[in-house]
């Protein structure tokens, strides 16, 4: 309970960060000013300045918004197409359709998100929208997989057969029957992709392959303070910092969630 | 055994062969010319249409993937559009660097882990296990290449222990070595954290058995228990994991060497994109696909070797 409890409030600091940047934020992130770059955190700029004299916690609260966002919609992608598809695997296990559907699984999963990325950018250049794309992709068979898997133990169950002699198709017993079922455990899922995607999205950026500039983003801001570590520690620090907490935030609030959905699970604890 | 391996090899050739579909339709549907791009905005039309014959980009689409893929069996992956060199050659030279950094990763991945994990499990609840809990929680947390700009910023930029990038190349094998130590580490800690998960919940899953009593019960102190019949028993999960991680680890590195300023595989794709170097990109995305592949064919055969019941599913 205290993971979920502390999961959750960190989560929540950088998810209300995020939707304030879109009305306020101390400082305007587009506007340049030289003289003032490369400060250290003071009363004024709490996280200091970066090498145009942006606002680093300005820039923080902008680069939440670009994280979260590809993050979430990755899931989402992956939820949307990966449920279907392991609900109707499970639906006609041993058949043509499960079997093309768990090679296809096992073909994505030979393609490490980052490689996806490097394919999808080299035809359509750099970009969020094609980051989003990529860590999608990648969420699909990690869905698909884990709704089989629970979809088959339940496709056995006495309700299951309950609802086929009351005529029940197999798509009304997976919406009706097996999906309310395997939610939490989808929702546990969810919260772990959803951290791995602001990884992805970070690493992505930062290599150049995800939000290009002027949109601030994590990743992208490290990549910029690399060549300034040494003169100033503190663009590269806040950044990562921010990825770190919700990321852990993230993880603790999955942790959590599965403790609470999943009691069998506190004993191993 | 054999039945079950003749059936991994049947869906290992399918997978290649999908892949490298996959990969070969990808690169064709980019936009733009290669040989224009080679050539500049200045270039002949008839100077562009001989380069193109050239490069073999006249012929059709199912000739030049049959020449793709029986040129990558006999070891020839074309040659490169920027650097005027035998493709394999050059991935041949980066991969001196990707491939050692992703093993020595893989290596400090589960010496880090084993241990910890180990410990974990055999002292849980203790404040040793929460503290390796906590531990791991931050390093499955840590985005590995902050943690190596970290790490490049204490010990190379104010203790100066180690450099700040670059490559010496193996003929000078110490200092290569030391150029990839902080690599190699920035790599392996968010694995070894993932690791040491797996292990601890693995073994408490093992030590929680009826067999494990039975031997207590025979006599066997709880370390021999552990080391004798646990442990064994709960390196099949791990084995998968293991096997999962080499292909992060190989992934990942094209992350870190841009850190590091290594001329590993990771610099070679980037310049590759950028300079729409295609023959280039693919074979480098078809050889690290490649290796992914091998290494979960290997996990499943060396999976159904250790525990016969595997076999029957697939």
């Amino acid at each position: 309970m205290r993971n979920l409890t502390f999961g959750l409030i960190l989560t929540t600091i950088f998810a209300i960060g995020a939707l304030v940047s879109f009305v306020w934020t101390p400082y305007d992130v587009t506007v340049l000013e030289i003289a003032n770059k490369l400060k250290s955190p003071t009363a004024d700029h709490w996280f200091g300045t970066d090498h145009f004299g942006r606002d680093i916690f300005s820039m923080i609260m902008v680069g939440a918004r670009t994280s979260i966002a590809v993050a979430i919609v990755a899931v989402v992608i992956g939820m949307g197409l990966g449920v279907p598809l392991g609900l109707a695997a499970a639906a006609r296990k041993g058949s043509l359709l499960d079997e093309v559907i768990m090679r296809g699984n096992d073909l994505i999963f030979a393609f490490p998100s980052l490689l996806i990325a490097i394919l999808i950018t080299a035809i359509f250049g750099p970009s969020a929208v094609n980051a989003i794309i990529a860590i999608g992709i990648f969420n699909i068979p990690v869905f698909a997989r884990l709704t089989r898997g629970a979809a088959l133990s339940l496709w056995t169950r006495d309700y299951v057969l309950a609802a086929r002699v009351a005529g029940k198709g197999a798509t009304r017993i997976s919406v009706e029957h097996i999906l309310p079922n395997v939610a939490n455990l989808l929702i546990v899922q969810g919260t772990i992709q959803f951290s791995l995607g602001i990884l992805a999205e970070a690493a992505l950026s930062y290599v150049g392959l995800g939000a290009q500039p002027p949109t601030p983003s994590w990743g992208r801001m490290l990549a910029d303070a690399q060549t300034l570590i040494a003169l100033a520690p503190h663009v590269a620090l806040f950044p990562g910092f921010a990825i770190l907490l919700t990321v852990l935030g993230l993880n603790l609030a999955g942790d959590g969630l599965r403790d609470v959905l999943d009691p069998k699970l506190r004993v191993l604890r | 055994m054999l039945r079950y391996a003749i059936k991994r090899i049947g869906s290992l050739a399918i997978s290649l062969i999908v892949a490298s579909l996959v990969i070969f339709a990808c690169i064709e549907v980019i936009p733009g010319d290669p040989a224009s791009f080679m050539l500049g905005i200045n270039a002949q039309p008839d100077t562009v249409a001989a380069l193109r014959e050239e490069l073999g980009l006249n012929a059709s689409l199912g000739a030049r993937y049959l020449s793709w893929v029986t040129g990558m069996l006999s070891g020839d992956f074309g040659t490169s559009y920027t650097y005027r060199s035998p493709v394999a050659e050059i991935i041949g030279d980066r991969l001196w660097i990707s491939l050692p950094l992703a093993l020595i990763a893989l290596g400090l991945t589960v010496l880090i882990a084993f241990p910890v994990g180990i410990l974990a499990a055999t002292k849980r609840g203790s404040w040793a296990d929460m503290s390796v809990m906590g531990a791991t929680q931050l390093g499955i947390a840590i985005p590995n290449f902050w943690f190596a700009m970290l790490m490049v910023l204490l010990f190379a930029i104010n203790l100066r222990w180690f450099s700040a990038g670059g490559f010496p190349g193996w003929e000078h094998p110490l200092a290569a070595l030391k150029a990839l130590t902080l690599p190699a580490i920035a790599l392996a800690l968010p694995q070894a954290s993932i690791l040491a998960r797996v292990m601890r919940s693995a073994l408490l899953d093992t030590l929680s058995e009826d067999y494990i009593r039975t031997c207590r019960a025979k006599g066997l102190t709880q370390r021999q228990a552990l080391w004798r019949h646990a442990l064994r028993n709960a390196m099949i999960p791990v084995l998968t994991i293991i096997g999962l991680q080499f292909s992060f680890l190989l992934a990942g590195a094209i992350i870190i060497e841009n850190v590091f300023y290594l001329p590993g595989l990771g610099r070679l794709v980037f310049q590759a994109i950028s300079q729409r170097d295609l023959i280039m990109v693919e074979s480098v995305v078809f050889l690290l696909v490649f290796a992914v592949i091998m290494v979960n064919f290997a996990v499943d055969l060396a999976y159904a070797w250790v525990d016969p019941r595997l076999r029957g599913r697939s």
